[in-house]
């Protein structure tokens, strides 16, 4: 327990790496959710295709694979070879968190009754005025709960980039745990403390976006 | 695209523009593949040599029988573990004592938040190494924590999703307590989580990829055993890993859908996604489908 609490700049470090993962990935997520979610609520067919089938692969994948193909397969064929590591786990949970933002997207447009359309149009509301003022603004609401349960299930996994050589918390658990084998119990909790504050963090941001955003039903 | 909130029915010009679009985007989606294949191709990825393994009879067998089967094996123990697992403590969370119910859901909160290979690797160096029971106990303990706090949740939700005068009948006619749970509540209960239970097995399937980590068997400690052996093939055991991880999935959710439509008709399934959040129960609403 001494190590870890002599070394707690080393704990700080790691959680600071994971933040880094969690927020660049999560901005990389929204971008190609977003795309994604478009494609798959937009009328051209082939585009809908096109992300329903990323969406359905991507989801039905484990995270690890996927960081497989970046951080080995990839560098193989002269892609990505340079690249830092912390860019490489980026673009792996990135891209597997995409078609989770997209299907968290798509529920908020979903969750918008159909009838509200309809009523736009019926007083007169042009297609720009119906998504302004009634379509979106209800689909960006109550996309918030299911959006922050996937960004909270992102920053968790961040941690299996570990496995690939990046030092952030997991990472650096495994090393705690290695050189104390007696204290396990306390360096796991030391660290577990750490996640949960980061997803309490998220679900807190949630929740107040979500008791300032409150769609009348 | 009638029906969509999005866009008012089509008339014949816009069909006609949309139609123009879906053959430009569909030629730009064709050369991409195209574009890719042929990338492929000139870094020779394609070549038979490179593949080769994947039609051996050998290696197949060892990809179905020691990766696959104990992956199936690793992500079903640990799924029946976590049902245990999850209505013990989604019971206790709807117990009227106060510290069961406050010693329950701290436990559920905290594996919930703890991602899943750090619990893996705590549980493996505490008491999986040496003496302990390995890697594959390891990986099964971690899953079934995790899986069964989310299915905690799922069960109370279940739970308190039975009508409340079905227990107010119960009471009426005398039951106790205990009856109240068992004869009316939990049995109903169970059939409404069934579909979350079985896209729980999706999750504790993918997840026990991550035993490669602390060397579990499994599908990928299989494919990293076959790259090794036939270096510079990532790519190719990638794609046949992903592939047989997105088969049985495909198998698991059309289970669930199955059974959605059998037993809980065409109400909204649980949400098994929301679940991922550790605050109140408002966040309860909109659906993601499964958490990742």
């Amino acid at each position: 327990m001494d190590d870890v609490f002599s070394h707690f700049d080393l704990v700080l470090k790691a959680f600071w790496l994971t933040i880094q993962l969690a927020v660049l990935s999560g901005l990389t997520a929204m971008v190609l959710g977003t795309a994604l979610a478009a494609m798959r609520v937009g009328p051209i067919a082939v585009l809908r295709g096109v992300a329903s089938t990323y969406v359905t692969l991507v989801r039905n994948t484990p995270l690890l694979v996927i960081c497989i193909f970046v951080f080995f397969a990839a560098p193989n064929l002269g892609v990505l070879t340079g690249t830092p590591f912390l860019v490489k786990g980026v673009v792996a949970v990135g891209l597997y968190t995409a078609a989770f933002v997209a299907e968290a997207l798509r529920s908020g447009v979903n969750a918008v009754d159909l009838g509200q359309a309809e009523a736009a149009r019926a007083v007169g509301m042009t297609f720009g005025q119906n998504m302004r003022h009634v379509v979106l603004p209800q689909a960006f609401r109550a996309s918030v709960p299911p959006l922050a349960s996937t960004l909270i299930a992102m920053t968790k996994n961040t941690s299996v980039v570990a496995v690939f050589g990046l030092m952030e918390a997991t990472a650096r658990m495994r090393y705690f745990v290695n050189r104390n084998a007696d204290d396990t119990i306390a360096i796991f909790i030391v660290f577990a403390i750490g996640y949960i504050i980061l997803v309490e963090l998220i679900s807190l941001a949630a929740v107040g976006l979500e008791r300032r955003w409150k769609a009348a039903r | 695209m009638t029906g969509s909130v999005l866009f008012d029915s089509p008339g014949p010009r816009t069909v006609l523009r949309h139609r123009l679009y879906t053959v430009l985007t569909g030629l730009a989606v064709l050369a991409a593949v195209v574009g890719l294949v042929l990338f492929l191709d000139s870094k020779g990825e394609l070549a038979y040599g490179k593949w080769e393994q994947f039609v051996t009879p050998k290696y197949i067998r060892a990809l179905l029988v020691d990766g696959l089967l104990k992956t199936l094996q690793m992500a079903f123990t640990s799924v029946i573990f976590a049902v245990i697992f999850g209505v013990v403590f989604g019971v206790g969370k709807l117990s009227d004592h106060r510290p069961v119910r406050w010693l329950c859901t701290l436990v559920v909160e905290f594996f919930r938040a703890v991602p899943v290979l750090l619990l893996m690797i705590f549980v493996f160096f505490s008491w999986g190494v040496g003496d302990g029971f390995g890697a594959y106990w390891s990986v099964v303990i971690a899953l079934t924590l995790y899986n069964g706090s989310v299915l905690a949740e799922v069960f109370r939700a279940g739970v308190l999703a039975v009508p409340k005068g079905q227990a107010e009948a119960a009471y009426a006619i005398g039951m106790r307590k205990t009856q109240v749970m068992t004869l009316v509540l939990l049995p109903q209960a169970v059939k409404i989580m069934l579909p979350a239970i079985i896209s729980q097995c999706v999750v504790a399937l993918k997840d026990t990829s991550l035993g490669y980590y602390i060397t579990a068997p499994g599908l990928t400690y299989i494919g990293k055993a076959m790259w090794t052996e036939f270096s510079g093939t990532h790519l190719q055991t990638a794609i046949v890993l992903a592939f047989l991880y997105i088969a049985v999935n495909l198998v698991l959710t059309v289970v669930a859908t199955w059974l959605q439509k059998r037993f809980v008709g065409e109400r909204k399934q649980l949400d098994v996604g929301m679940t991922a959040l550790t605050v109140t129960g408002e966040m309860r609403q909109g659906g993601a489908g499964q958490i990742l």
